[in-house]
């Protein structure tokens, strides 16, 4: 507990901590200090001089900047004595000299802190009669951003955040005086996943994005507060909209997750709401073979009848559903009832077998929060590149790390916290247990790495490094981490509403609220309110493709859920939709698996649905509708209701809210989440939920295997999914896939920087470019899942450079 | 007239000064000897408090007082600032030239009484032959084992490291000096923290002038007693001023102070008056940054106290002469593009405020002046430094914007007249 003290402004006593900003003391009590380089969540410099009060001390009062200035018991403040006035007065009028005043087609005007601060304490009237400074504007600095050296006052927020905070220290001051201006350096794009913050954080029009370019003006935009939908980090933001067209998201500043921050896929990736490629109507296969548009009268009666037809002939075990990581809580839950009380199945699945443990993820004992990385000493991150899977959250680990955590990184490659990790180890995918074993004994050059370890507490943020790995190996690296005294772990997976979509009990062995499906009692309780349930486990998400390929399942409904693109072996995801009897898929765009399904109903997506999700700490927030959707288009749980109402059926989803009550009585880890308080005040923040079961750690790590070469098939940022692709600016920003090779191995391959080489997989081959890649653990090749080249998760592949 | 403690062996030895050899034959390294083998670093320190020697870069700081501040944390450093970059200053480059081993050994005794173990010269960019010999001393010295492990058979260890800037007249300014040797920009820092707490690397540091630290030897020799004993109190010592300009003899002259601005500048051994006879119209008595005086002053005594009472300086010696035939707006506004071109763009005030008073200067030499102009200049002025007062406030980080305002202000407090014809005449400024 920080020492209390009191001071003294404009007369006011006011009390605060020993050591804190005055500039935010001052806000905190009513007294706004006018600023343009201070942000809260940045470093003071103190430049813009804008924050200037006076402060008395032994020789009189001083001019002090209050943004750097801490407070102190007695301090005696003044912020609107003459002097202060005249002084910010003065700061205004120099920045507004050289300002083009261009606010007419500038995209900040009615948003802007120099407009708003000019009325407020600026001068009245212009005394520059000299040539104003001139620079070619705009320039681009990124595939996304431009900059405007002439609107630019040089607050050094920009190149604050792109160096603290994000770790792409790109832009910078360049050259001095009258000449400063912020650049990229020569021949280096300011090629961060993050620049957009950038954009929002600059307190005038000098950096824009395309994508909100000249497309609205503030005072015409429509706005609500939700949480993004592209990873399960869940940043909360505004989402923005200008006549029923999604403009623009914006960060909010949620301090228990993303503090302001958005990564640029989170911030931009929202132009697929408006694609001409988003389906607006029914769709039914016809005789001759070919999907036409239908009535939703048609094609419900179509998917009725064909799931019917299955039930019937071949029992409802014969049918699976996939799907709801990408939907709201709500729709996932209707879809897990509709699935299991319904149809009468348990092969369900919210997961693509690309995840961990369904129970590992939603009831790992000691679970962490995203904050507690702020009180971590020691931070091991044995999992994905948080910069490419989790972005934000490597925001926050980076954060952690500046507040002085140790962090010690376990990966098969080059990962983007090594910069900043104490301890960056390597290991060839599949030897994780050596690794681990390793690591427990703690000798030789293991030792400082498990000293740092012990520098507790303790978090260990834990999940698949890539898909060709043991999901178990994950849980045996936590079931190590929490032998340290107070360790917590946060187990991490990918994709949006993943975390939601299990805790409703999409899953083959959970039931809603994290309830183990094994568990009687808790299919007694469900049954009290679904009706009568058929007992046991179902399969994953791997054991509905294999049993769709072996014919024991026969019909799959697919909710915003796209195996054909997204399961680790395509084909056979493929070859299982094209050998099923019915395919029902749910979704915003004809995907993969939706162009070969018999009947596909346009949903609503994000923004254009109200609902709940839960983040991967467990935090449940709100997403709220902002824009109509486009065409026929209606929510995913109305047409789950309307399908079960045509078998007989009521899953009781009269609306999203309807749905979030049920859920609050009937799943235990979400009792007492209110949906009406999520979009008030503290409620904003969402709701951490509790973690009722605990689950019990494996002892034992996974066997070993390995081979020549294996395959370390990771996830990068900018992927060919359908939110990228489908949104205009974006779209480019996804690379193509190439192998990377460690240069031992493609030494002894033959292979050089840029050669051609076929990597044979466990399902198939693709032919790539290598690149040259030392950051490899030697023995293991590289390869971007989500690029378009599959070649199957299996661990051992062959490489072989073509002529 | 010269006094004799660091022109001394230059002045004796004109051909040789600056090789060791001479130096340890005029008793070089002794006072370092001593330090080390008779005085504990307080005992260095005390001399150095005992002699009330103020700090030569500018501010006047008691170099005792300063060294008294440094926090206790280890490891600490010792920064020389040979980044001497003031508009008419040029008395370091001779120290440095002409007697760079009195550097070292004074920045030897310096690091032992500090418990410094690095130290660094930071060296101005231009200041290529300086460089060259305070290099090959630091080289001579190592070699003589008075730098590195175990200096003069004591368990003393020094490293020094001469580092070269690059040429910004910002980087003389003690945290622009600590950003740029660390590799950053050089920007000023916020104080505080000052350097003694956090400065190089976050460290403690303390930063000091080349001839500051030239005096210690001398100080350690006779004691600092004896150095209290020369020149009128809060002036104590000798002083080093670059006299420029329209004088008869320009060039640097050591000095006990206490004399007048009349001996200093028309004294036959010193500035030797006025070139072909003009006369005298203006001075800078410290540097460009300095307000400047004008004939009425010419008896005033030339002391530290006596110059902040009339609101000006000494600031770095540099006491740049002006006659009658000086056009004292294109005056101010080489002074004003100086420090507009300087400016290192980090803060408001001072990055917006010094280009727009050349501007409007140059406005006024182009004869397109307004009346308007020159309570505007004022006003520009008062908004980089509040009130105009001595010594001035500042809205700014460092006080290089507020340096920019000095001209404006005197021009204006001493020859209002002459800047009024030039923005009335219409167009006669040509």
């Amino acid at each position: 507990m920080a020492e209390r003290v009191t001071l003294t402004i404009d007369g006011r006593p006011v009390e605060a901590e020993a050591g804190e900003l005055l500039i935010a003391v001052a806000q905190r009590s009513g007294n706004y200090i006018p600023r343009f380089c201070w942000h809260p969540r940045l470093d003071p410099v103190g430049m813009c001089r804008m924050c200037l009060v006076e402060i008395e001390g032994p020789r009189g009062r001083a001019l002090t900047t209050s943004c750097t200035t801490r407070v102190a018991e007695g301090m005696v403040v003044h912020t609107a004595s003459d002097v202060v006035e005249k002084a910010q007065e003065g700061v205004l009028e120099f920045l507004l000299i050289n300002h083009p005043l261009d606010c007419p087609v500038c995209d900040k005007g009615g948003e802007c802190p120099l407009q708003d601060q000019t009325m407020a304490c600026g001068p009245g009237e212009s005394r520059y009669v000299e040539e104003k400074r001139h620079f070619a504007k705009p320039i681009p600095i990124s595939d996304l951003v431009l900059l405007d050296r002439e609107r630019c006052i040089l607050c050094a927020r920009c190149t604050r955040f792109a160096d603290e905070v994000a770790g792409d220290p790109l832009i910078e001051f360049v050259s001095r005086g009258n000449d400063t201006q912020v650049l990229t350096f020569p021949g280096e794009p300011f090629a961060s996943y993050f620049s957009g913050n950038t954009v929002q954080v600059c307190p005038v029009g000098a950096l824009t994005a395309i994508p909100y370019r000249f497309r609205a003006r503030p005072w015409d935009l429509e706005a609500v507060e939700s949480t993004c939908p592209h990873c399960s980090v869940g940043c909360r933001i505004a989402v923005q909209a200008s006549a029923n067209e999604v403009v623009r998201f914006l960060g909010v500043d949620n301090a228990p997750t993303n503090q302001g921050w958005l990564c640029d896929k989170g911030r931009f990736g929202f132009e697929y709401l408006r694609s001409p490629e988003r389906l607006i109507a029914p769709l039914v296969r016809g005789k001759d073979g070919e999907l036409h548009a239908a009535t939703w009268g048609e094609a419900l009666d179509r998917a009725a009848t064909g799931l019917r037809r299955v039930i019937d002939g071949s029992g409802a075990d014969a049918v699976a559903g996939l799907g709801g990581a990408r939907s709201t809580n709500e729709e996932a839950y209707a879809f897990g009832k509709f699935l299991r009380a319904t149809v009468g199945t348990n092969h369900l699945d919210a997961r693509l077998d690309d995840a961990l443990g369904a129970r590992f993820l939603t009831a790992s004992p000691h679970r962490a929060a995203i904050d507690d990385l702020d009180g971590a000493g020691a931070i091991l991150l044995w999992g994905p590149d948080l910069k490419e899977e989790l972005p934000v959250l490597y925001l926050r680990v980076r954060g952690a790390v500046r507040r002085g955590a140790g962090l010690v990184v376990v990966h098969p490659r080059g990962n983007g916290l090594d910069p900043v990790a104490a301890h960056s180890l390597r290991y060839r995918p599949g030897e994780g247990a050596a690794m681990l074993r390793r690591l427990s004994e703690g000798e030789g050059d293991a030792a400082s790495v498990r000293a740092a370890l012990e520098r507790g507490p303790l978090v260990a943020i834990v999940g698949r490094t890539g898909l060709a790995e043991d999901p178990g190996l994950a849980e045996a690296v936590a079931a190590f981490a929490e032998g340290f005294a107070g360790a917590k772990v946060l187990p991490v997976t990918r994709r949006g509403n993943l975390y939601g979509g299990l805790d409703m009990g999409v899953a083959p062995d959970l039931l809603p609220g994290r309830v183990p499906a094994a568990d009687p009692a808790a299919r007694e309780a469900l049954e009290a309110r679904w009706g009568g349930l058929s007992g046991g486990e179902g399969e994953d998400a791997a054991g509905i493709i294999t049993g769709l390929g072996e014919g024991r399942i026969r019909a799959l409904v697919l909710l915003g859920c796209d195996p054909a693109a997204d399961f680790p072996d395509p084909a056979r995801a493929v070859a299982a939709l094209e050998g099923a009897e019915l395919v029902v898929a749910v979704d915003l765009f004809l995907t993969e698996s939706a162009r070969r399904a018999d009947v596909v109903f346009p949903a609503l997506g994000f923004a254009e649905v109200e609902g709940t999700v839960t983040n991967l700490e467990g935090r449940v927030q709100k997403v709220n509708r902002l824009v109509p959707g486009p065409g026929q288009a209606r929510p995913a749980h109305e047409i789950l209701e309307d399908l079960a109402t045509r078998l007989g059926h009521r899953i009781g989803a009269e609306s999203a809210e309807a749905l979030a009550a049920e859920v609050a009585e009937v799943a235990p880890a979400y009792a007492g989440v209110a949906w009406d308080t999520l979009d008030r005040g503290a409620g904003r923040e969402g709701r951490l939920l509790p973690v009722p079961v605990p689950y019990r750690l494996p002892l034992e790590a996974p066997q070993e295997e390995s081979g020549d070469l294996v395959l370390h098939l990771a996830r990068v940022l900018y992927d060919r999914g359908t939110m990228l692709q489908q949104g205009g600016s974006p779209a480019g920003l996804a690379g193509e896939p190439v192998l990377g090779l460690h240069p031992a191995d493609a030494a002894r391959l033959g292979a050089a920087e840029g050669s051609r080489v076929r990597l044979t997989g466990s399902a198939g081959s693709a032919e790539l470019t290598a690149a040259l890649d030392p950051s490899l653990a030697p023995g293991t090749v590289y390869l971007a899942a989500n690029l378009g080249a599959a070649v199957g998760p299996g661990l051992r592949v062959d490489v072989e450079v073509l002529p | 007239m010269t006094a004799g403690i660091l022109f001394a062996r230059m002045e004796a030895h004109r051909a040789d000064s600056h090789t060791l050899e001479r130096y340890l034959a005029t008793g070089g390294y002794d006072a370092l000897r001593r330090a080390l083998a008779e005085m504990t670093p307080d005992q260095v320190t005390a001399e150095v408090k005992a002699s009330n020697l103020r700090g030569r870069g500018g501010a006047g700081f008691p170099c005792g007082v300063k060294w008294g501040f440094l926090a206790a944390a280890t490891p600490r450093y010792l920064v020389v600032n040979a980044d001497e970059s003031e508009p008419g200053t040029f008395k370091d480059r001779q120290l440095l030239e002409r007697d760079p081993h009195q550097l070292v050994e004074g920045a030897a005794i310096a690091a032992y009484a500090l418990g410094v173990h690095q130290a660094f010269v930071y060296v101005r960019g231009e200041y290529a032959r300086p460089a060259r010999r305070l290099q090959r001393a630091v080289e001579e010295a190592y070699a003589a084992g008075f730098l590195g492990r175990g200096i003069a058979g004591s368990g003393f260890d020094l490293d020094l490291t001469v580092h070269l800037g690059a040429g910004a007249y910002i980087c003389g300014e003690e945290t622009a000096l600590l950003n740029s040797l660390e590799g950053r920009r050089g920007e000023p820092r916020i104080r505080p923290p000052f350097p003694a707490v956090a400065g190089l690397y976050g460290r403690p540091t303390i930063v000091n002038n080349v001839e500051t630290i030239s005096n210690l030897p001398w100080i350690i020799t006779h004691g600092g007693t004896a150095y209290d004993a020369i020149g009128p109190e809060g002036s104590r010592g000798t002083r080093l001023f670059s006299l420029s300009g329209h004088v008869r003899r320009p060039g640097n002259y050591e000095v006990v102070m206490g004399l007048t601005w009349r001996d200093l500048i028309f004294g036959e051994h010193l500035g030797g008056g006025m070139r072909a006879g003009r006369g005298l119209k203006a001075w800078i008595p410290g540097g460009a940054s300095a307000p400047w005086l004008v004939p009425e002053h010419l008896d005033e005594p030339v002391t530290i106290d006596d110059a902040a009472r009339l609101g000006t300086m000494l600031g770095s010696g540099a006491v740049i002469v002006m006659d009658e035939t000086t056009d004292v707006v294109a005056a101010a506004l080489s002074i004003v593009r100086f420090f507009a071109h300087e400016s290192c763009g980090q803060c408001t005030p001072c990055r917006e405020g010094t280009t727009w008073m050349q501007r409007v200067l140059e406005r006024i030499l182009r004869g397109a002046g307004r009346p308007a102009d020159l309570d505007l200049l004022l006003d520009i002025s008062d908004n980089i430094s509040p009130g105009l007062r001595w010594p001035p406030a500042q809205t700014t980080i460092c006080p290089l914007g507020p340096s920019a305002t000095a001209p404006i202000v005197s021009i204006m407090r001493h020859f209002r007249p002459e800047v009024e014809a030039r923005v009335t005449r219409g167009g006669a400024g040509g």
